[in-house]
């Protein structure tokens, strides 16, 4: 292939220039506006901002839930704009919800086999599990059904996206949900994927000054655009103290202080 | 003893997940014959006059024991009406399996109509597992239509699980129970309908001694073109609990409807029903194919799952 003669050095993933409009009756309403953004190998990059800010759009965007009404999505500088989920997700992509589904009739060790692509044995599956503050031996059997807490079909959301260990994984609010304890445990899944990130990639959508801290680089995303961006040292500081990092429904750190 | 040909053992492969001769006591009904037979000490199987059924006798206080009763059929055009009438003594704990699986390649219509009773005694404990399956592409249509019938005397609990995944096109079933003081019965009913077929489903359940419980609960696809309807009355004539549960997954332009029916006769019945048809959630399609898998592959791994 012509590009790889050129050794041209692509990163993990490339937005340019991306629109989103909704439609809410006869108004058109842009969500995410113009957003370009590039998440680099391997590096941690965690998205924050005000709530209804469009983070879980882009997340969505980037997973190929939602197609943009214009611009471009590149992984590893393939053009992705036009490939469906199930390309996206063969290609490398991962991603836990923010909401995660209910299955009835689906066990936790089906939907990490799944996720995993192959039938791995009850002790990997655990392995997974453990990870994620979930003591595997009661859980593997359990269906993901209405029988599991909200806190308990989240975490099993993060273990399929571990199971799965794609190039770039994006998780959307990993912590809504968790208790304290398993916060704890959550950040330490987070920073053991920093250390062995090697050529993948991770997005993680988060309030919290933890997973902030654990970050390579920071976008602040507000009325879908992005607001602010750069490495972890130099942004983290602007948030901290003030309410943007805390509780995103407030204002970011720039209004307050103008 | 009949020999019996290739289609025939993947009937009762089907069926009976049975790979050759049974354990324990069984009778095997082929195109209306017996194809073989055998009683045990605690379990007497006898014909009844004209091949028109069976009695089956299980001695009081028998443990551990199965009875298969499988019934293949691979003539095209074969109507039967069976009645098989089960006998089961006290504090006996038994699995009965049965099931019905009809090959039909030919133009005429093959239906079997089998009336089971079951008489229960105090305490006893009886599991009863029944598949319905068809297979063969003839224009003949392939119709099962189930009467059970349980009387359940005393303590005695009777769980009973019904699938039918493939390939019956007409099917009418009928089960209706009398329970007395303490008595239990589980019902885990599956079912998937493909094409033009046809299912109903009807349940009769009166809830007559003082203790006595029911838990009726169907968990149902209906694709292309097929039809159900699940019909459930549970009635409270003591201080009992019943609870009847429909849940359903439509696809395509598969129809189904759902008929609650509760009847308290007592003000300390208590009775609950459930019912939920709707399409496999976007989300739950979302997720999986976020896994890897195609709309397809994530669609049959939703309905794996729900109808297992
Ligand atoms: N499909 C949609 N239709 C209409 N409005 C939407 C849709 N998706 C998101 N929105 C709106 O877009 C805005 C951004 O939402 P979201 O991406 O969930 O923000 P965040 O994750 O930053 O809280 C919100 O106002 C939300 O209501
Ligand atoms: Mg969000």
């Amino acid at each position: 292939m012509a590009l790889c003669a050129n050794r041209e050095r692509y990163d993990m993933l490339t937005l340019r220039n991306i629109s989103f409009d909704v439609h809410d009756g006869a108004e058109g309403r842009e969500i995410i506006r113009d957003v370009s953004l590039a998440i680099p190998d391997g590096r941690l990059v965690v998205v924050t901002g005000p709530n209804g800010g469009g983070k879980s759009t882009l997340a969505r965007l980037i997973m190929g839930i939602e197609k943009p009404t214009s611009g471009t999505i590149e992984l590893n500088g393939e053009d992705i704009t036009a490939l469906s989920v199930t390309e996206r997700a063969r290609r490398g992509i991962g991603f836990a919800f923010q909401q995660p589904v209910r299955f009835k009739g689906l066990r936790v060790l089906d939907l990490l086999r799944l996720a995993a692509g192959r039938d791995i044995s009850p002790a990997d599956a655990c392995e997974y599990l453990a990870a994620v503050g979930l003591c595997a031996r009661d859980y593997i059997q359990r269906e993901v059904n209405a029988s599991l807490s909200g806190g308990e079909l989240k975490r099993v959301e993060i273990a399929t996206v571990l199971a799965r260990g794609t190039a770039l994984s994006v998780f959307d609010e990993p912590e809504a949900g968790i208790d304290l304890w398993s916060f704890q445990n959550l950040i330490e899944v987070f920073e053991g994927m920093r250390r062995n990130i090697h050529d993948s990639s991770i997005m993680i959508i988060s309030h919290q000054e933890r997973i902030l801290n654990i970050a390579d680089e920071i976008v602040v995303l507000k009325d879908g655009q992005v607001d602010r961006q750069g490495p972890k040292d130099e942004i983290l500081p602007e948030l901290i103290g003030t309410p943007a990092a805390v509780a995103g429904c407030r204002k970011t750190a720039r209004e307050v202080r103008a | 003893m009949m020999e019996l040909d290739g289609i025939q053992k993947r009937l009762l492969e089907e069926i009976a997940d049975l790979h050759g001769l049974p354990d324990g006591a069984y009778n095997i009904r082929s195109n209306s014959e017996s194809a073989g037979r055998r009683s045990t000490a605690n379990v007497e199987i006898t014909p009844k006059e004209e091949g028109s059924g069976l009695d089956i006798r299980i001695k009081p206080g028998t443990k551990r024991e199965s009875v298969h009763i499988p019934v293949v059929m691979t003539k095209s055009g074969l109507k039967e009406t069976v009645y098989n009438d089960f006998y089961i003594g006290e504090d006996a704990d038994v699995v009965i399996i049965a099931g019905c699986g009809i090959d039909n390649c030919g133009m005429a219509d093959s239906e079997h109509d089998g009336i089971h009773r079951f008489y229960v005694g105090k305490n006893a404990k009886v599991k009863y597992v029944e598949k319905h399956y068809g297979s063969g592409d003839g224009a003949g249509k392939r119709i099962l239509n189930p009467v059970t019938e349980v009387y359940q005397e005393e303590g005695s609990t009777v769980e009973m699980e019904m699938a039918q995944i493939k390939g019956v096109d007409d099917t009418e079933r009928t089960t209706t129970a009398e329970l007395a003081a303490g008595a239990k019965l589980v019902v885990r009913e599956r079912l998937m309908t493909h094409g033009c077929q046809r299912a109903l489903s009807t349940y009769v359940v009166n809830l007559n001694g003082a203790g006595s419980s029911a838990d009726v609960v169907s968990r149902s696809v209906a694709r292309d073109d097929s039809y159900q309807r699940f019909d459930a009355k549970v009635i409270g004539n003591a201080p009992c609990s019943g609870h009847t549960e429909c849940d359903s997954i439509i696809m395509d332009r598969g129809r189904i409807l759902a008929v609650p029916g509760l009847e308290a006769n007592d003000v300390d019945a208590a009775l609950v029903h459930e019912a939920a048809i709707g399409k496999i959630a976007g989300e739950q399609l979302i997720k999986l194919m976020t896994l890897g898998l195609t709309e397809q592959e994530a669609e049959e791994q939703i309905i794996n799952g729900f109808l297992m």
